[in-house]
């Protein structure tokens, strides 16, 4: 096996595009039935869809806002501590992260249903007396997203804080400035690059999320893959599913390429 | 002063983090026959239901091979391609690298219902090797990462000296690169199988009647709140704790340093 | 040694060797002959190509033109393996996950040498540089001279016919790297091992070697024994490259009798004893420490600059006619200082004309 050449990568790349590209492009495919327009017309068009779209969307947003709001913190912390306390950090956030989005989404069913972990302990409390709708709904899924999403919004910001020069902070020190202000003038403008990394891939991936609005939104709460699903295994819609797919791959390639244009490579420290 | 706010917000970010992953213990060790919370008191009955019933059984081990299984194709595939990135210099290969990374990149459900529809052709639905294959397109991107990370840092004048010393590219290969890789091998290995794992969505799909662990999971979820499912999550929850483990000791991250 | 021996010695020779990297010629046509037993130092600059002319033997790169033959045999186009080339780099390339007995080993099990014969030749090459006992160690436990030996002793242990050595010491502190240029010294001797080493230090080479051969921009400006290399260089960049100079340039008087003369470029004349014909540009150079007190040839000139160097003096002077001077004086009395007027001589056949 010379490790010279385009030979050793072959296999891979058969696998990937027969098992990959084709079966994708075969079944985006199926949106131009008949040669038409029509479903994307349907997909595009009717009220119905066009929130579902529209919902994705919001959600999304949310999700990537709140992530930002609880990761920044926690990345900045990761990496300006000490080695021991940035470990114990990652181990919260990796255990987490590689644990099955199943078992996340079970615990947050558990902790947010209305006999819930949450609601039982209020109640119990005094503090309520009628249990707070936190499950099957918007609430729930927003929760349980944002939790599942953190991890991919800390690690990035974990990066960008570590590559900063700590020199350009020392000095900062010096020359007098507060803490508030370092994190204003400094940190936060030298690190955007890490932000917006983690900003974008936590908005993609809450684009095509299921799993989490399939469980904990109860039917109410439905996303672009939640509804892709139905039509393919309840409607057997095919070329439905398929247009909805499209504009959802659309979708996801149209905020990469723009967040590709307007990453511009870090200066070398 | 603003440093204590910091590691105070944090630690409640942190709580928010682990909060999932801890309420489940307790749940599973419940005494109640049902969902409730606070338990009435500790039993290991969850964990007897799901020992004791052979769907579960079958599902936790046909999760276990398929994602061995994937873990070894996706390395065989993903270990030589991620040397062609690094070391050979041939027309398209920035653009095989972006086709190597579309799997993270194109949403899972999408995948998942393309490659549905062959599979329903080619009659693979309810195979574990056809579910080998959709893990591993999707395993692989991992271990591309980890594998082109690893390279790029590797010393070329090792395998020089190796040459020098009479080691023909195979034994060069075999005695001095990949032993050397061994760390990044490890993780990108791991990382497979716990994706392969771990994995709902294709699965959900592709399964059929035989069932790995997360599709029986979720089929479970949406039945009925049962507190076996806690057991069995409690269970994965072990098994990633586990892994991260290996990879810790015997791995090595993607940032660079063998950590 | 019956496991290490002169029985591994051969003749090496390149025949106008060339290699082009892009628009850059790294190799010119070089040709030269190492003769069994011997060391040849290949010294010079970053970019003269000596780096890629180790390459070409050691055949990690192919010639665009030229061959290279050991013992007569043309071995230009076999891959590096096959070559039986004893190699030492500068970062040493030990197998960092081996024991430094798994190192030394590795060559022979490539050979597919039998276990009870690996483990005597691996300890006797071990005991050749004096790290007996240190076969468990890994080599991130060594040190960087430790680190160097064992790779010296990798590069033996199969009696390869040519060792050669690419900057190996460069990364080691100064005493370091003076001991175990002498402990190269020794076991290429002991062995009578044919040995190319490459420097651009040019102290280093004077040391090591028995000829010397001086490369820049591709080429080869003159290959000699260590005393032709310093006493005599071929030409401008030699007589400069090595050592310290004072250079002028000139014509060659007409020479009725010798010694000769030469009108330097800047008027003043200078006796030398050259017999090139008259007429000839010519190339003089005066080593500083061959100045004494008086001589043939006079100077007197305004100290520039002094420098004390415990065992020496060394001052710049400037003379007559804008000639500059760098002379090295046996520190005796107190330093010259800047401003003050010294006179030196040298005598015709401490000038060497080229």
């Amino acid at each position: 096996m010379s490790m010279r050449g385009i030979w050793p990568a072959l296999p891979a790349l058969a696998l990937l595009f027969f098992f990959f590209l084709f079966p994708v492009v075969r079944m985006l495919g199926f949106s131009l039935e008949g040669g038409s327009l029509d479903w994307y017309a349907k997909a595009l068009g009717e009220g119905l869809y066009l929130r579902v779209f529209w919902a994705t969307f919001e959600i999304a947003l949310l999700v990537t806002f709140f992530c930002l709001l609880l990761g920044y913190p926690l990345g900045f912390l990761m990496a300006t501590t000490t080695p021991i306390w940035a470990t114990v950090g990652f181990i919260f956030v990796l255990l987490p992260l590689w644990t099955s989005v199943l078992v996340r989404t079970y615990a947050w069913m558990v902790l947010l249903g209305r006999n819930g972990v949450f609601n039982r302990l209020l109640i119990d409390a005094g503090i309520i007396s009628d249990p707070l709708p936190l499950l099957h709904n918007f609430t729930g899924v927003l929760i349980g997203m944002v939790h599942v999403l953190l991890p991919y919004m800390v690690l990035p910001v974990y990066g960008a804080v570590r590559r900063l020069d700590p020199a350009i902070v020392a000095a900062a020190e010096g020359l007098g400035a507060s803490t508030w202000r370092i994190f204003w003038r400094i940190y936060l403008p030298l690190t955007l690059n890490g932000i917006f990394a983690g900003a974008v891939i936590v908005f993609v991936l809450s684009l095509g999320f299921f799993i989490t609005p399939a469980l904990l939104g109860g039917g109410r709460v439905i996303m672009i893959a939640v509804l892709i699903e139905q039509e393919v295994r309840q409607s057997l819609n095919w070329p439905f599913a398929a247009a909805l797919s499209a504009v959802l791959l659309v979708a996801t390639f149209a905020v990469y390429s723009l967040a590709q244009r307007f990453t511009r490579t870090e200066p070398a420290p | 002063m603003s440093r204590r706010v910091l590691v105070l917000a944090c630690g409640l970010i942190y709580l928010f983090l682990m909060l999932p992953i801890l309420v489940v213990f307790p749940i599973s060790l419940s005494s109640a026959p049902y969902m409730q919370f606070p338990p009435p008191g500790w039993s290991w009955q969850w964990y007897e239901r799901y020992l004791d019933d052979p769907q579960w059984i079958d599902a936790t081990w046909r999760s276990l091979y398929i994602g061995v299984a994937t873990a070894i194709l996706a390395l065989a595939l993903g270990v030589p391609l991620a040397f062609s990135l690094v070391r050979a210099k041939f027309a398209g290969r920035a653009l095989v690298e972006r086709l190597a990374l579309a799997p993270v990149i194109v949403p899972t459900i999408i995948l998942s219902v393309a490659v549905y529809g062959i599979f329903a052709k080619l009659k693979l639905i309810g195979t574990w090797y056809g579910l080998v294959v959709a893990h591993t397109v999707l395993a692989l991107p991992f271990v591309v990462l980890v594998m082109v990370a690893g390279l790029r840092d590797f010393d070329r004048g090792l395998e020089q000296a190796a040459e020098g010393l009479g080691a023909s590219r195979w034994r060069t290969l075999t005695r001095i690169t990949l032993p050397l890789l061994r760390p990044s091998l490890v993780s990108a290995g791991l990382l497979a199988f716990i994706s392969s794992f771990d994995e709902v969505v294709v699965a959900l799909f592709l399964a059929g009647a035989n069932m790995t662990l997360p599709k029986k999971m979720f089929d479970n979820i949406l039945m009925e709140i049962d507190p076996t499912i806690a057991a069995v999550s409690v269970m994965q929850i072990l098994l990633v704790a586990l892994v991260l483990v290996l990879i810790g000791r015997f791995g090595r991250g993607l940032s660079g340093s063998a950590r | 040694m019956a496991s290490a021996g002169v029985e591994g010695s051969a003749e090496l020779r390149i025949d106008g060797a060339a290699k082009r990297f892009g628009e850059v010629a790294a190799l010119d046509g070089v040709s030269l002959q190492v003769a069994p037993g011997e060391l040849l130092t290949i010294l010079g600059p970053s970019g003269s190509g000596k780096t890629t002319l180790l390459k070409v033997v050691a055949g990690f790169e192919r010639p665009d033109a030229g061959s290279v033959k050991i013992d007569g045999v043309e071995i230009t186009a076999l891959p590096p393996a096959r070559r039986d080339i004893g190699m030492v780099f500068q970062n040493y390339a030990l197998f960092p996950h081996l024991t430094v007995e798994r190192n030394v080993a590795f060559p022979l099990e490539m050979r597919n040498i039998g276990k009870p014969e690996i483990a005597r030749r691996v300890a006797d090459a071990l005991a050749l540089v004096e790290l007996a006992g240190y076969g468990e160690r890994l080599p991130r436990q060594l040190s960087g001279g430790q680190q160097q030996r064992v790779a010296l002793a990798r590069a033996i242990v199969f009696n390869p016919r040519l060792l050669l050595l690419d900057e190996p010491f460069g990364a080691l502190d100064r005493k370091l790297r003076e001991t175990m240029q002498l402990e190269v010294r020794r076991l290429q001797r002991r062995l009578g091992l044919t040995t190319i080493f490459i420097t651009h230090d040019q102290e280093e080479a004077l040391v090591l070697s028995d000829r010397i051969a001086v490369m820049n921009k591709g080429t080869i400006q003159q290959i000699a024994t260590t005393t032709e290399i310093y006493e005599r260089p071929a030409n401008d960049f030699v007589a400069d490259f090595v050592g310290e100079s004072n250079i002028f340039h000139g014509t060659m008087n007409a020479s009725g009798s010798a010694p000769g003369a030469v009108t330097l470029d800047g008027g003043r004349v200078v006796m030398v004893s050259s017999n090139k014909p008259a007429g000839t540009k010519v190339g003089v150079l005066m080593r500083p420490e061959r100045f004494a007190a008086s001589g043939a040839n006079a100077f007197t000139g305004e100290v520039v600059e002094s420098v004390y160097l415990g065992t020496s003096f060394k001052l710049r002077l400037a003379c007559e006619g804008g000639l500059e001077l760098l002379v090295r004086q046996p520190a005796r009395g107190a330093l010259p200082a800047p401003g003050a007027r010294v006179a030196v001589g040298i005598d015709p056949d401490a000038i060497h004309v080229f």
